[in-house]
Formats: structure tokens, sequence, C-alpha cells
């Protein structure tokens, strides 16, 4: 497949990548809804159904996803990083 | 023409069933050695063991009771045979599953012991087994029929893939007059404002909302968090990095349809449609309590390969995973890892969810049931007395 990532809606933070992707490795992502396309040079490995980020954030930013917020960043996130829970963590049970 | 019915077997209460069980029910644990010599004697029957039923009070006792007449009175069972160890709790589920007008007789042991009870108990089952092997499936209306859905070992695949996919079929399943059930009010947490807009009035928000609060306070109560149990280390080896985004992914599944009723844990809903359980989101809890509400059949969607069953309720598994999908496949009765691929559409993956229910529903063995997983586990709010 040609796509590395899928985005679920157009404003998120994140997208999902959809097999092992590499460090280094300049992947095409697509967004489901408008199914419009996005490239990013992966700054880390990034697993099957893991997350990486499509734009910087700072520390203590929301992220989100679904078009709603799945967390804060706990550390600076830069476009291609890995996000999980090494950098981001939950509102609610915090 | 669209399929709108299937091969079922209409109980006498017009209930509609998918299977047809001879169930040999225990009140409680003591019991349990009876049910497992009568299930032994009787082959056929269906023995469901479980550790309870002895000195809970008051809405745990009720809740005990309520479970195991609604599984009783579940219409994928023909007939049942219920052992206590005492006759009148014993009575109290006899009666209760006798309201749906379908055979059920009661046995205790005290005053008889085991041996006398499982001969009386086995002369009955066997009975009960002719009864029920006589009974022909005729046509019935999707409508009929109560299903349940929850999801499992999740991963971002599932928000991804086969949450949104389940939530295409259940979906076309409200449209067509059907009563569907989810769940989980601990796994919903970070996606509860959509739940509540979702609920088609304020007393139906406030009832569910009066859930959702219930269930924090009850962690609060504790002194700690979820964090380290939710996610569980599944769902973060599979990507998922809080309850928020596990919150957001899980209700991918509940479609868009509104939110008719928020019912109290082992309610049957009465109302057609989107119905919200109080539940745990401990996978063969949650659909032990969708069989005794009276699920017949269960959509379960999985991201890293949760591979639970039902004695009662057949469970369709699916994921979009296509690590387990591969690794898994015995588990998986619907692959619909092309969704991640884009080789297929959400459309087709509801459809494929459908085509494989509507087969489930007229007889085909789901992967869980030709694996064995009969997990029956009863839901306990507080310790005994």
């Amino acid at each position: 497949m040609a796509h590395g990532f899928l985005v679920h809606e157009d404003h998120d933070d994140v997208g999902v990548a959809v097999r092992d992707l590499q460090a280094g490795e300049a992947v095409t992502g697509v967004y489901q809804r408008s199914l419009n396309e996005t490239q990013v040079t992966l700054r880390d490995a990034v697993p099957l159904g893991h997350k990486v980020a499509l734009k910087e954030l700072h520390r203590g930013d929301e992220v989100i996803e679904y078009d709603e917020v799945i967390g804060v960043a706990t550390q600076p996130i830069e476009v291609g990083n890995h996000v999980h829970v090494h950098n981001i963590k939950s509102v609610r049970w915090a | 023409m669209e399929q709108t019915t299937f091969w079922g077997y209409r109980r006498a209460n017009g209930a509609v069933g998918s299977r047809n069980y001879v169930a040999i029910i225990p009140v409680d644990d003591l019991s349990n050695a009876a049910v497992e010599g009568v299930a032994h004697l009787a082959p056929g029957t269906l023995p469901l063991p479980h550790p309870y039923g002895r000195l809970q009070f008051g809405e745990d006792l009720d809740l005990h009771f309520r479970t195991l007449i609604g599984t009783g009175s579940n219409a994928n069972i023909a007939a049942a045979v219920v052992i206590g160890i005492e006759p009148n709790w014993t009575k109290k589920i006899v009666d209760g599953i006798a309201m749906t007008g379908k055979p059920v007789a009661d046995f205790s042991i005290e005053g008889h012991g085991d041996t006398d009870t499982i001969a009386s108990a086995v002369r009955q089952a066997r009975e009960f087994l002719y009864y029920a092997s006589e009974l022909r499936r005729e046509e019935v209306p999707i409508a009929d029929a109560i299903f349940s859905t929850k999801c499992g070992e999740s991963d971002t695949t599932s928000g991804l893939g086969s949450n949104p996919a389940v939530g295409v079929a259940l979906d076309w399943l409200v449209d067509h007059g059907a009563r569907v059930i989810f769940g989980e009010t601990t796994e919903i947490t970070g996606a509860e404002h959509i739940i509540a807009e979702r609920c088609i009035n304020d007393t139906v928000r406030s009832r569910y909302l009066a859930m959702h609060e219930n269930y924090q306070e009850l962690v609060r109560s504790q002194g700690v968090d979820l964090l380290g149990s939710q996610p569980t280390q599944g769902n973060i080896a599979g990507g998922l990095s809080t309850i928020e985004e596990k919150a957001l992914g899980n209700i991918q599944k509940t479609g868009t349809s509104p939110i008719v009723d928020a019912l109290g844990p082992a309610v049957a809903p009465t109302v057609k449609g989107l119905n919200f359980m109080d539940s745990s989101s401990a996978a063969a809890e949650f659909i032990t309590l969708m069989g005794a509400a009276g699920s017949v059949f269960h959509f379960f969607t999985t991201g890293q390969g949760n591979i639970v069953g039902n004695p009662v309720v057949p469970v369709l598994k699916t994921t979009a995973n296509p690590s387990t999908a591969k690794s898994m496949a015995e588990h998986i009765d619907v692959d619909l890892s092309g969704l991640l691929s884009m080789e297929m559409t959400l459309k087709q993956a509801g459809q494929a969810l459908l085509d494989m229910m509507f087969r489930n529903l007229n007889g085909r063995l789901t992967a869980t049931e030709v694996l064995g997983h009969k997990e029956f586990v009863l839901t306990k709010l507080y310790r005994s007395s």
C-alpha cells in the first residue's frame, strides 16, 4: 500500500501507522474523512498502530485526535516524532 | 431484496434466539458439582457453573438474581434446570425464568444430597433435551432480536477500522428496529460528553451521567486512579496512550444512532434502538451481563487479540489489525484489515459484518463456539456478608 498512516480528522495532531514505519522514512498519510494526503519524514520508528506527530507540540499543549483532546504533551514533540506514553499523558487520570 | 429476517427460535414470550440450549444453572457455588454431574449424564445440555450466590445482600444480591434469571430467560435457551443448595432462592430464580413461559424446573440439594439431586435433575434435563430437539427454526425479523457489542484488547486499529465498521452494522440494525446494547462505563471516560449529547432526552442523559459519575466516585473513594489499569498493557503495546484516546476509539462502534435508554446492569432493554448499560469493561463479565439482558448475538472487536466467548451468546470476533488477523486467524470471524490498507470501505466492512451475522444467526458457529470459549462470569458489586 502507498500510504503509511491514516488520520481520523483533518485537524488532528497525530496520525496512526498502518504498518511498521522506520526512522528517516518519508511517509504518505491519508485523512480518513477528506481523503486528502500529507507527507511526513519520520524522526523515530513508529510501529503499526502507534501514532506519529503531524504538528509541533509544546509541553502542556493539548493533543488532538478524533477532533477531540486525547491528552497533553509532557515533552516537546516535533513533526515526525513517535507519540505515546513517553511524551503525552491523560488529562483525566493524571 | 435486502435481508431483514433470519432463521431463529421463537420463544413463548415472543423473544427470538439464534441458539437452542438446555441450560443447567447453579444458584450458588456449592451447587456446581451437581450441575456438572447432570451435564455429564445428559450430554448436550449446557452447564453454567459460577463462583457466587452465598451471603450476598442488597444491590449485589439483586444483580445476582437478575443475572441468573435473565440468563435462563435468554431466547437462546429453550429450557432450564436450576439447582441450588436450598429451595427458596432456587424457586425464586425458577419463578423468574418461568415468566417467559419456557419449561424450567428447580432442584435443591439440602435433605437429598448431591447424588439423589443429580438423579432427579438429570431425568428432567433429558426430557428438556427431547423437547428442545423438536423445536424448529422459523423466519423471524431482526426487529425482534437483541444485539450487543464490546471491544477488547483494543489498539488504535480498533478506532481506525473495526469499531467504526461495527458502528455501521449497528446503525443498520437500529434502523431496522432491533434493540442494541453497548456499555463499558469506565472505558467511556474521556468521551462521556459525546455519549451524553447523543442521549435522546434529559431523563436518559441524567441517568447516564449519574452512572458515569458514580463510577468515577468509586475510583476516587479507593484513593487511586486507573492509570496502570486503563489503558491496559495490551492497549499500550498496541499504541493507545491514554484513556481518552481509548474511549474515543471505543465509542466509534456505537455508530450514530441516538441513545434511547440507560440501563442498570443485566436489565433487559425495552426500547428499540441503541441502549447504554452501566457495566464493567472486563470482557467476560460484560458479555455475561448482555446475555442476562437478552442479547442473542454479540459483536466483539479486538486489536491485539482478545479471545473471549460466552456459553449462551454467540460472539462474532473481528479485527482490523493485519498482524492479529494473521497470527490469530482461528479466533477471527471477519478480517477487516482491508480497512487499514484502504482496500475496503467502511460501508463494505459493515456489510461484511452483517453478512456473517446472518450466517451466524441462522446457525453457523462462530470462532468462539468452535474453539469452546464459554466464559460465564457474574459481576459482583461488593464483598459478601
